[in-house]
């Protein structure tokens, strides 16, 4: 059998010189190799391995690169390197906060009773003698936990008719008049105001109308409601500018009215941005510390009345808890407890962004066929 | 179940910007006028009078009258929504609700103002509509899948059956085929002879072979310039104006010597 086959080649004669695939692990393990030996020399630490890796990694893979494949490629690795490099940056802190968190956190949170008592009659004696004499950790955050979701509630219920209702007018009936074109310029005034300022703002506007000394839940829902207007403004708006046109269009030409076109047509195609938006509002308020210290106070009972009544909340508890912890002489209980209620304020957060996509998810225009 | 639609002096503007100047134009009832020119001529603009949807983008404004059975759009306490219940309109592009299913989206137009509608009668009306538009045979199975799963074409005459569910007088068409291919246009073509037993038809179109084929009559509108006024040049029998038309500029226009 003849075979006209042309021979087989090593290498195609349009690329260039190629790297391994393994190119990169081979660097890598060299590179923390090496670091660690430099390291090594100067007193060993694992975020300096980590830097001066990463910094030999770059140049070894780079520097290999423009050697056996040329100077584009080389450049195209050099890009990635940055890139990843930068990801890695920003990644670092969130996971250092989650990890230190957690590691802190789980024994307040798998104290039993944690969740489910407050911190109505704990004394600086239970903590002594839970330090000294081994007895089991005494009182809790369910107080704190209630202030936290009963105020963040009526803010919500305060600011989403508010902001809504603003991003309606300013994008369906502002059409650039000099009311839109002011609410726009103060809408993003509030959102630079500082959290504290809000705070004073709610107690001042009370201390005004009901009294001097008001501290309730209520105070502090008005102050969150301040800083979340903003925030639920702008991102509604957004939602409904990308509500195509067409659409309105549509609507108008079966003879239906604007305001049931809005309420029909617009909101219901931009809910799930604007159900995500709001969702990550609350997040965004939910941690909140010092308005609500100057607008609820601080309690140690539980106080489900948000318009009577000082009332405690999970920043307030950590804040407190760190800073005045309950037995002054043994403050170990008191941070495990704070560390517990970070946790639960953190968690607290995870699920609603995980509720925002979960809204976003299920109001979404649907597809298929 | 169509109205005659008379236009008279007709200049429509975008805020001092005179956009369509001195239109005269009586449109026959249950037929098919054709509205050709080149791009930025004013077609739409003038098409969008008359059902005062150009009144949706700021700043636009008409003078002079729009007589639907001698009724004028524009007298004083006309309300444009009962205006646009009466002559309803498709987009150059389908625009289907992409919330709603197939089902809703014929059923938009009493659904979303609310008229209350038995599950017997929404059904009638949903095949009528549906067949009305040549679609119930390939949505029949389907009706509850969204209306942004089908092909372009599908939507385009979802659009027209949400359009004729409402039972206007005139269909209003702004380029419905532009963004369709042929076996879908002509879908389309087939269902605009149909329609114009039951409606009076008027639409815009760039493809003036199209017109030829769907249209009655034909209005030929042409502008001066860039920045000038577009104005009505000719208005007659389709078959006149293809074939012997009045003025050079239709001539020059339909046989292809320039737009």
């Amino acid at each position: 059998m003849t075979s006209t086959l042309t021979p087989v080649r090593k290498r195609s004669a349009l690329t260039k010189g190629q790297l391994p695939k393994a190119a990169p692990y081979i660097v890598l393990a060299v590179a923390l190799v090496l670091g660690a030996a430099i390291l090594a020399l100067i007193g060993f630490n694992a975020f300096g391995w980590g830097i001066v890796s990463a910094i030999l990694f770059a140049a070894g893979l780079v520097g290999w690169s423009l050697v056996v494949e040329g100077s584009r490629k080389a450049k195209d690795k050099l890009a990635t390197c940055l890139v990843v490099g930068s990801f890695l940056v920003a990644l670092l802190p969130l996971f250092s906060v989650i990890w230190t968190v957690l590691v802190n956190g789980i024994p307040g949170l798998l104290d039993p009773g944690f969740l489910s008592t407050s911190m109505n009659g704990v004394t600086g004696a239970f903590d002594n003698k839970t330090v000294e004499e081994g007895a089991p950790l005494v009182g809790g955050i369910y107080h704190a936990f209630m202030g936290t979701l009963l105020i963040t509630v009526l803010a919500t219920i305060i600011s989403v008719p508010v902001g809504l209702l603003t991003a309606i007018y300013l994008v369906e009936y502002g059409e650039d008049r000099p009311l839109a074109r002011a609410i726009t310029f103060f809408v993003d005034v509030m959102t630079g105001i500082p959290s504290i300022v809000a705070g004073l703002f709610a107690a001042a506007a009370f201390f005004a109308v009901v009294g001097p000394g008001t501290k309730t839940g209520a105070v502090a829902a008005v102050a969150l409601s301040v800083l979340m207007i903003p925030v639920v403004v702008r991102s509604s708006e957004e939602m409904l500018k990308i509500v195509p046109n067409e659409l309105r269009e549509a609507a108008y030409a079966l003879g239906v009215r604007k305001w049931r076109t809005i309420l029909k047509v617009v909101l219901p195609t931009a809910i799930s941005g604007i159900a995500s938006g709001i969702t990550l509002a609350i997040a965004r308020v939910i941690g909140e510390t010092a308005p609500i210290l100057v607008t609820a106070g601080f309690a140690t009972t539980i106080n489900t009345n948000v318009f009577s009544g000082w009332m405690a909340s999970l920043p307030t508890f950590i804040y407190t808890q760190i800073l005045n912890p309950t037995s002054p002489s043994n403050p170990d209980p008191s941070s495990v407890r704070a560390w517990g209620a970070a946790l639960v304020l953190i968690i607290l957060v995870m699920l609603l962004n995980l509720g925002a996509r979960l809204i976003a998810r299920i109001f979404s225009p649907k597809t298929g066929r | 179940m169509s109205k005659r639609i008379d236009v008279k002096d007709l200049n429509v503007y975008y805020s001092k910007f005179l956009a369509v100047e001195g239109v005269n134009i009586n449109i026959d009832a249950k037929s098919v006028t054709a509205f050709i020119g080149p791009s930025g001529c004013g077609k739409s603009t003038f098409l969008r009078t008359l059902n005062r949807m150009h009144e949706v983008i700021p700043g636009a404004r008409v003078e002079g009258e729009v007589l639907l059975d001698g009724d004028n759009l524009y007298g004083p306490g006309v309300d444009p929504v009962t205006v646009r219940a009466q002559i309803g309109m498709v987009f150059q592009r389908p625009n289907p609700f992409p919330t709603m299913s197939i089902r809703d989206n014929v059923l938009a137009g009493v659904k979303l103002n609310n008229h209350k509608i038995s599950k017997g009668e929404a059904d009638v009306l949903v095949e009528r509509s549906l067949q009305g538009a040549n679609l119930w045979n390939e949505v029949k199975d389907r009706l509850a899948k969204p209306g942004s799963g089908l092909s372009g074409g599908q939507q385009q005459r979802l659009c027209i059956a949400r359009a004729i569910a409402v039972e206007p007088q005139v269909i209003l068409m702004d380029e419905p085929c532009s963004a369709l291919d042929p076996i879908s246009t002509l879908a389309i073509e087939d269902l605009i002879n149909e329609l114009k037993d039951q409606y009076t038809v008027v639409i815009v179109t760039h493809n003036m072979q199209q017109a030829a084929r769907v249209s009655d009559k034909t209005a030929f509108f042409n502008i001066a310039g860039t920045g000038k006024p577009g104005k009505l040049i000719e208005y007659g029998d389709t078959p006149t104006i293809f074939s012997n038309p009045a003025e050079k500029a239709t001539e020059d226009y339909v046989s292809g010597r320039f737009g």
